[in-house]
């Protein structure tokens, strides 16, 4: 049975698209057949953090207006296995995403993968809605932060009413929480939300807790899902999030302040 | 938060002020996301009723739809006090001074 993932969080720069490219490439690396779709028409980013910008041909528009098929518009990644990357347009306006043409790649998606991963643009508008319409499950990325939070909610929101499970009425959609850019020392300081707050606010069950960490920004810089930096807290802490996503038990990491050592306060490395 | 915790918050901490502002804009955010299309319109034409007997501006009605468990309760409030009686309409009962707010409330599941 396939299923359709949707990452999103409303607010925008919280972390969708590194989500997004971890998370497909964690399921794929676990044999399930994937495909990650860019939802952001006209600011295409997905293709540049899963390192294919240069292969594109053809993007979602070109398969919803028939223009291409799907096999001459889906990139198949050269590091993973089973893993697919969709590309949206460039160019042309957001309301190029007609309901029926995502209807139909979506469906012709669900025959051929286990997981199709959405990756949807910020805010509440079409992109948005459009990203969450067919979702099974959400993935709704939160930084520990007021903004974020508030829109989560909202989001949150228009997953209850908005999406076709809804509309259908449904079992509901899964929803998941990933809390994301998390700093225990700043936790502890009193100067940011704890997991618990944000839990307690949202009332989403934790899928997993991803720490700031500088990997993100030099995972992107090389177009590597930063999944594959098993070296990283992010990268290991998005590994236990796609696990606990396929029914494993495992414990949140990264949770405690490092304590600095001596030298490393004397000497200032991190 | 109690006062023991409001004594011993840290001095920087100001996480939990974040948690206090957000629980308290959500709460009001998800009730008005419940609340039916409809209230707005219902609005604007009570306020056309009333308006044919009483001059009345826009802020004089306030309607709320409250849920406790089971029950929803519509609020439909009218401020008189300030409203004054149409004087080319014959108004039954214009000799009672019209009370400073009536209030009508049905349930419904």
């Amino acid at each position: 049975m396939s299923k359709v993932i949707t990452i999103t969080s409303g607010k925008g720069g919280v972390g969708k698209t590194t989500t997004s490219a971890a998370f497909a490439t964690g399921l794929a690396q676990r044999g399930n057949k994937t495909v990650v779709i860019d939802f952001d028409v006209g600011l295409r980013n997905l293709d540049l953090i899963m390192g294919v910008e240069r292969r594109v041909v053809f993007d979602f528009i070109n398969v919803i207006n028939g223009d291409a098929n799907l096999n001459q518009a889906l990139i198949k990644d050269k590091r993973v296995d089973n893993l697919y990357i969709f590309p949206t347009s460039q160019t042309r306006d957001k309301d190029a995403l007609s309901k029926e043409g995502v209807a139909r790649v979506i469906n012709e998606l669900r025959d051929n993968f286990d997981y199709i991963i959405c990756d949807s643009p910020a805010g509440i508008e079409h992109g948005a809605l459009t990203a969450l319409y067919h979702a099974d499950a959400a993935i709704i990325v939160t930084n520990p932060e007021v903004s974020s939070v508030r829109d989560s909610d909202r989001i949150l929101g228009m997953l209850a009413s908005k999406s076709r499970r809804a509309e259908e009425n449904e079992a509901p959609v899964d929803e998941y929480l990933l809390l994301t850019r998390y700093s225990p020392e700043r936790v502890e300081r009193g100067e940011m939300l704890s997991i618990e707050d944000v839990q307690e606010i949202l009332s989403v069950p934790l899928i997993g807790v991803i720490p700031e960490s500088e990997a993100v920004l030099k995972a992107s810089n090389t177009g590597m899902p930063v999944i594959l930096d098993t070296q990283s807290t992010a990268g290991i802490a998005y590994g236990d999030a796609v696990a606990r996503f396929l029914g494993e038990q495992r414990e949140m990491r990264f949770l405690k302040a490092q304590k600095k050592s001596l030298l490393r306060t004397l000497f200032g490395k991190a | 938060m109690s006062i023991l915790e409001r004594l011993f918050r840290k001095r920087n901490d100001t996480a939990s002020v974040a948690k206090e502002r957000l629980q308290i804009v959500l709460a009001h955010e998800r009730a008005g996301r419940t609340a039916p299309d409809f209230l707005p319109l219902l609005q604007k034409e009570l306020l056309s009723v009333v308006a044919k007997y009483l001059e009345v501006e826009d802020e004089m009605i306030k309607i709320t739809l409250e849920k406790a468990g089971e029950i929803s309760v519509l609020e439909i409030n009218v401020e008189l006090d300030k409203a004054r009686i149409k004087k080319a309409l014959p108004v039954v009962g214009a000799e009672n001074k019209p009370t400073a707010t009536t209030k009508k409330a049905i349930a419904g599941a």
